[in-house]
């Protein structure tokens, strides 16, 4: 196996040190198997399900489809750091509450998406959020849920009651 | 529907999962999620090829390969050589011949997944390639040579019922197809597998439907006693059907018991493709006879199922099609004849709704057929059959369940349409959204229906059970069961079951393992029944106990004694505890077994009491076509759902809204193509799911008549959503373009040519 030389991951705002990984492998397997922080799930492993969705400078993007040692130097954040104090945001208690979550195996994908969109339009119209959450396929829920939790952190973030 | 939140999680009120938070913060261990020290990961060599003879292998090469730890085939299974659920006719490993697509033929261990990449690269395998039997009516015409040593029928079933030379004014008749629809669960195969010291056993984590059944298949590969096989479930990814037959079970404990390490084995999605079976693409002939009003008065069918390679679950598959040929209709009188075969397809096996879905495509588009001839409207041609408590199939069977069809019907038809589509909308309103523009002026509206029965739980004479512990200790419950939690929330309803039947509020579920009686597979909507009923059982046992105990201490006869709200009160005299406190010090602890009541074959004419139970569900679907390009905008369905009493109705709303997106992919999206044999589109670029912007708009309305023969009063709710949902979309698209559609998925060139 070759290995590449050492680099080191910014994730969470935590350096960690990459050794001994073979060049080609995906920011997904690396934070998976090199770093114990296995939040971000592979399901397709092409960019078509956002189950792997993590943040490389504040971008959301498949992390199947990134090379982990082009992320050197990159600001990365995963599920993993939406609550290092062991709270939980709005838009994961409004998952368990509205029922957005069955298998979950999607949602660790899903948080992260609704966290980017909501972080950067504050009230999306139905047709948004829709676009929005497209990249990540929820096999169980048909989707229903997701947009009633979404609905929920809207409004609760709005100050209107839910 | 409408979801309201009481003070206690008992039965009734929408509980929340358990595992919600570990889920959201991805802290949750999904079976790929596992590691261990030491750790190798396998993979499978699998052929390229749908039939062919396998001349020889050559390793050499890949032993080279620094890091590769073994290599087994065929040779290297110690016990029974071949697995199956019904019949063990489907090798671990292919010997002398491959039957399939992706059929394996060899596993490596070795230290890193890239690694066993390339081993399985390194492999060289010489093949001789056989005519491949991709033709289903070529396996039952028996034109063609068997492809396996069982034979090319895996079952023929005839049901003939009354008057079969019946006839009437009307005569409609129609030949439908359904394709094969993969399962697609996100979370794709997975087990870790741990050897024991002495080398007799294995541990093995696992993503799975039903432990004790791998336990019992993998203990007969693996020439072991199956005490020696234990299995602990692992997080499972959703299931669907997929993860009812083994998989990467057998070839996990055999690498971990070659290399006496841990072995982690996981599909990446192109091979969870290969390595599950999928739902059967049918082919459905169906003639009707009505009377002028539209009332039937006799069915002829034939039904040809693709079970692909090997048999699964194909004969049981077949079974529920035949059995379900009338739909959720009266009709005395039938002729059907249905088949199942091998072929060189992919096998095929359990999906949601299993059999059904493909019987429903067909009676569902047969009740539009004869609305039109009988001049009257797809509401009215429903309503006037629809079956009632107390009917009579077409198997002779008596409809005991609570079929409240008539009331679905009506129901759902009273829940408003949805707005016209505004003269100006936005492009991802339209069918295509914004890949393709459709023009808003070219948009048709089209509005169908879709009515089904489905059986719930294991058919024709199984003994189909469970097993449950329920242990009381200290004012806190602990359950333990077997019952495979794939997300569809059992973990959320058997505490739900113990609060209301024990007035405690704090209840955890053990792990989920094989130390404890089967559960039965997570399938055929049997585990509310099935589990639900053992954990209710357990629970009552204690409670029995529990009664005895206060009564004891009180001096109160333990019948006078109830669970009101936390408290346990006496009915007659004035003595009001706590159970927290009653409980103090105490340890009671039952286990309870459910059997539900037995069933029969079915006799050479298809007669016999085979089905324990049915559930009914009503769809009414709203598309926009757009007849130029071909594509289709579902905007909105309505359903009402016979679920005898709803124990979560959040838990229910998401199984409704989730199967029914799973309908809708087989309506208009999903299919897994195969040509000669070989798979086309074994990805998620390829193979198209249902996404957000698909969802169509969901008005869910339930019928609660508790079930009288169900131990809470509520029937299986996991299949009846997925299955007339697809005959309703396709209806309706028939009826926005007016062309007869005869197929599932419909595709843009059904519409346009
Ligand atoms: S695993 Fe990255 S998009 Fe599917
Ligand atoms: S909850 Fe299972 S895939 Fe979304």
């Amino acid at each position: 196996m070759s290995s590449a030389e050492f680099y080191s991951l910014t994730v969470n705002g935590v350096e960690h040190q990459v050794a001994d990984a073979w060049i080609g492998e995906s920011l997904l397997y690396v934070l998976r198997e090199r770093l114990g922080l296995p939040g971000a799930k592979g399901a397709c492993e092409q960019g078509e399900c956002g189950s792997c969705t993590v943040f490389v400078n504040g971008e959301s993007v498949c992390s199947c489809l990134v090379m982990a040692a082009s992320a050197v130097n990159c600001e990365i954040a995963t599920v993993e750091g939406l609550n290092s104090d062991g709270t939980l945001t709005d838009v994961q208690e409004a998952f368990i509450t509205e029922g957005a979550v069955q298998c979950g195996f999607c949602t660790p994908g899903l948080v992260m998406a609704v966290h980017h969109l909501l972080d950067q339009n504050h009230s999306p119209s139905e047709l948004e959020v829709k676009e929005a959450l497209s990249g990540n396929i929820c096999r169980c829920t048909g989707y229903g849920r997701i947009f009633a939790a979404v609905d929920a952190v809207i409004a609760s973030r709005n100050g209107v009651e839910s | 529907m409408t979801i309201t939140k009481t003070r206690r999680d008992v039965l009734g009120n929408s509980a929340l999962r358990p595992d919600g938070a570990a889920k959201v913060r991805g802290d949750f261990s999904f079976t790929s999620d596992l590691n261990a020290e030491n750790m190798l990961w396998g993979a499978t060599l699998r052929s390229p090829h749908a039939h062919a003879r396998i001349i020889s292998i050559d390793y050499s090469e890949a032993w080279k390969i620094t890091g590769v730890e073994t290599i087994i085939t065929a040779d290297d299974v110690p016990g029974l050589p071949t697995y199956g659920l019904i019949s063990q006719d489907q090798p671990v490993f292919a010997r002398d011949i491959v039957r399939y697509m992706g059929e394996p033929i060899a596993a490596v261990a070795a230290d890193h997944p890239e690694t066993c990449r390339r081993a399985l690269a390194a492999i060289k395998v010489e093949y001789e390639l056989l005519p491949v039997l991709s033709e289903p009516e070529d396996a039952i015409s028996g034109t063609v040579p068997a492809i396996h040593p069982d034979g090319n029928l895996i079952r023929h079933q005839r049901i003939v019922a009354g008057d079969v030379s019946a006839t009437g004014p009307i005569v409609v008749e129609g030949t439908y197809d359904i394709g094969m629809q993969d399962q697609a669960f996100l979370g794709t195969e997975a087990a870790l597998g741990f050897p024991d010291h002495d080398g007799h056993g294995v541990e093995v984590h696992v993503a799975t439907q039903w432990l004790h059944e791998d336990q019992k298949q993998m203990a007969a590969c693996l020439g072991l006693p199956e005490n020696r096989v234990r299995l602990v479930l692992g997080g499972v990814g959703g299931a669907f059907g997929a993860r009812e037959d083994i998989s990467l079970q057998v070839h996990t404990a055999l690498l971990a018991l070659r290399t006496k390490r841990p072995v982690k084995m996981q599909y990446g999605r192109e091979e969870s493709f290969f390595g599950h079976v999928h739902r059967h693409p049918a082919k459905v002939w169906m003639r009707h006879h009505a009377d002028q009003n539209g009332k039937l008065i006799k069915i002829e069918a034939r039904f040809v199922f693709d079970g692909g390679a090997y048999a699964s679950t194909s004969s049981a598959v077949l079974i529920n099609g035949v059995t379900h040929t009338q739909g959720p209709y009266v009709c005395h009188n039938a002729i059907v004849d249905g088949y199942a075969v091998r072929t060189n397809n992919p096998p095929c096996g359990a999906m949601r709704g299993f059999g059904v879905v493909q019987a429903c495509f067909a009676h569902e588009g047969q009740m539009d057929k004869i609305a039109a001839a009988a001049g009257i409207d797809p509401v009215t041609v429903r309503l006037i059959n629809a079956m009632k408590t107390g009917d009579t199939l077409i198997t002779g069977q008596t409809v005991e369940s609570v079929a409240p069809v008539e009331r679905l019907i009506r129901e759902t038809n009273e829940i408003p349409l949805p707005a016209p589509l505004p003269d100006v909308v936005d492009e991802l309103h339209l069918p295509g959204g914004s890949g393709i523009t459709s023009e808003r002026k070219h948009i048709r509206r089209g509005i169908g229906w879709g009515v089904s029965i489905k059986n719930i739980m294991y058919s024709e004479g199984f003994d189909d059970y469970s097993t449950a512990r329920c242990t009381l200790k200290d004012g806190a419950v602990t359950l333990k069961f077997a019952t495979s939690e794939v997300g569809q929330g059992f973990v959320t309803l058997a505490p739900q079951i113990a609060r209301s039947v024990l007035g405690v509020d704090d209840v955890v579920c053990d792990t989920i393992d094989t130390n404890i009686g089967s559960a039965g597979s997570t399938s055929a909507s049997r585990q509310t029944w099935m589990s639900g009923g053992a954990v209710d059982g357990a629970c009552r046992l204690v409670r029995e106990r529990l009664f005895e105990h206060v009564g004891a201490k009180y001096g109160v006869d333990p019948i006078r004694l109830i669970i009101d709200d936390t408290d346990i009160v006496d009915t007659v005299g004035t003595l009001r505890v706590s159970v927290h406190e009653a409980t103090q010090g105490v340890t009671i602890s039952e286990e309870f077994e459910h059997h539900h009541r037995p069933t029969e074959d079915l006799d050479e004419n298809g007669q016999g009491n085979c089905h324990v139970a049915f559930a009914f569900v009503a769809h009414r679907a709203v598309v926009d076509v757009d007849p130029e390009l071909g594509l289709v905008k579902v905007v909105q369905i309505a359903t009402t759902q016979d679920v005898g009493k709803a124990l979560n109705p959040l838990s229910v709303l998401g199984q409704i809204e989730g199967g029914i997106a799973q309908g809708l992919g087989l309506a208009v999206m999903e299919e897994i193509i195969v040509e000669n044999g070989r798979v086309r589109n074994p990805s998620f670029t390829d193979y198209l799911l249902p996404t957000a912007l698909d969802a169509p708009v969901v008005v869910a309305r339930l019928v609660e008549e508790p079930d009288p023969q169900a131990p809470l009063g509520a029937k299986g709710v996991g299949e009846p959503p997925c299955i007339s949902v697809t005959p309703a979309i396709v209806a309706a698209i028939r009826d926005a373009i007016g062309k007869d559609i005869p197929r599932c998925p419909v595709r843009p060139q059904d519409i346009c040519l």
